[in-house]
């Protein structure tokens, strides 16, 4: 009977443990607990950083900032029009994410070029309407080469550890970020299987709650 | 003794598999297999895992009517790369393919590789073609 008892509670803790974990994805980058003083009480909340705002402009020569993308999910990534290695087999996956959300106006995928000099905003036209995408769902952009390369720091200090060589500038990452422009995960754009797994992301962190902290 | 009758069996009709498969076939199969490895390598990044190319970005590898009349050229298109424009399966791409630094042996195995995949029949093209492609290409 006891035996029959701890069994039990195991797998209740092991089962509850696997959903915690399914519908949550974790918040990535630094975090620092802040304390506050609230009606009188102290109060410690966790802080976790965000990217912070940045302009571009994007292939209709539409200024982006950090505004146009308040309160939507997105997801980023490095590239250059002309880049004949890696950049079609990410685009080529990345069209999946693309089909999967046009349809969802509280969805963005954001494309930096890396190289702005050739990669002017009637380029990025061009290779748009040859990827054959429209609309606002996927925005390819360009700004100055300081720019693009501080953003790239800023969505991939929390991955450092996979990155080591700082090589940021082209290593075919997607990065996830959440509504409160919050880093949600990483993934290879090079490899399907992991592209599949970001859309799945996409659609927990669309069911998430607004406003919910992870533990 | 009975195993060694059955050892003696299977070698004569492992010997008799392998006479069947004409010179020709074999020396195909070897181009074949060792173009897919080269294939995956240098062009399935953009030309992709089943030849489908790129959107209006990268011509798929498909059309073989296309390859068929442009046998000769697909040689220098792989040794000097491309730039312009061009028509596969009617419709126009235009852009630039960069010269790979393949050697002869090896274009030829990865064009025998492509024009026998992705629904392509164009059957072996060997290194001798390929060097006299290459002295035909500008």
């Amino acid at each position: 009977m006891k035996n029959l008892i701890g069994a039990l509670i195991i797998i209740v803790l092991y089962s509850s443990c696997k959903s915690k974990d399914q519908a949550k994805l974790p918040i990535l980058g630094e975090r620092e607990p802040v304390t506050k003083t609230i009606d009188g009480k102290t109060v410690t909340d966790t802080v976790y950083s965000t990217i912070p705002d940045f302009k571009f402009v994007n292939q209709y020569a539409d200024t982006i900032t950090g505004k146009s993308l308040n309160g939507k999910i997105y997801v980023a990534d490095f590239f250059f029009t002309t880049c004949p290695s890696i950049c079609p087999i990410m685009h080529r996956n990345m069209l999946n994410v693309y089909k999967e959300f046009k349809n969802d106006d509280n969805f963005r995928i954001i494309s930096h070029s890396i190289d702005p000099k050739y990669d002017t905003v009637p380029v990025l036209k061009k290779y748009a309407d040859k990827l054959g995408i429209s609309g606002n769902t996927w925005w390819l952009l360009n700004g100055t080469k300081d720019q693009t390369y501080q953003i790239a720091k800023n969505y991939l200090v929390s991955v450092q550890e996979k990155n080591p060589q700082g090589e940021y500038i082209h290593d075919g990452y997607f990065i996830l970020v959440d509504k409160q422009k919050h880093l949600r995960g990483t993934y290879d754009g090079t490899d399907p299987e992991q592209v599949t797994k970001l859309i799945a992301d996409i659609k927990i962190l669309k069911a998430e709650p607004v406003m919910t902290v992870a533990k | 003794m009975r195993s060694l009758i059955t050892i003696i069996i299977g070698l004569i009709l492992i010997a008799l598999t392998f006479s069947c498969q004409s010179d020709e076939q074999i020396e195909f199969n070897r181009y074949y297999s060792a173009g897919t490895a080269i294939y995956q390598a240098h062009c399935e990044n953009c030309h992709g895992e089943k030849g489908e190319g790129l959107q209006s970005l990268i011509p798929p590898l498909t059309d073989s009517t296309y390859l068929k009349n442009n046998r000769t050229l697909l040689t220098c298109y792989l040794k000097n790369g491309i730039k312009g424009s061009l028509t596969v399966h009617g419709r126009g791409f235009e852009g630039e393919m960069p010269a790979s630094d393949l050697s002869p042996i090896e274009i030829a195995k990865v064009l025998t590789y492509v024009t026998n995949s992705f629904g392509n029949k164009m059957g072996l093209i060997n290194l001798q073609e390929v060097q006299n492609s290459i002295e035909k290409c500008k």
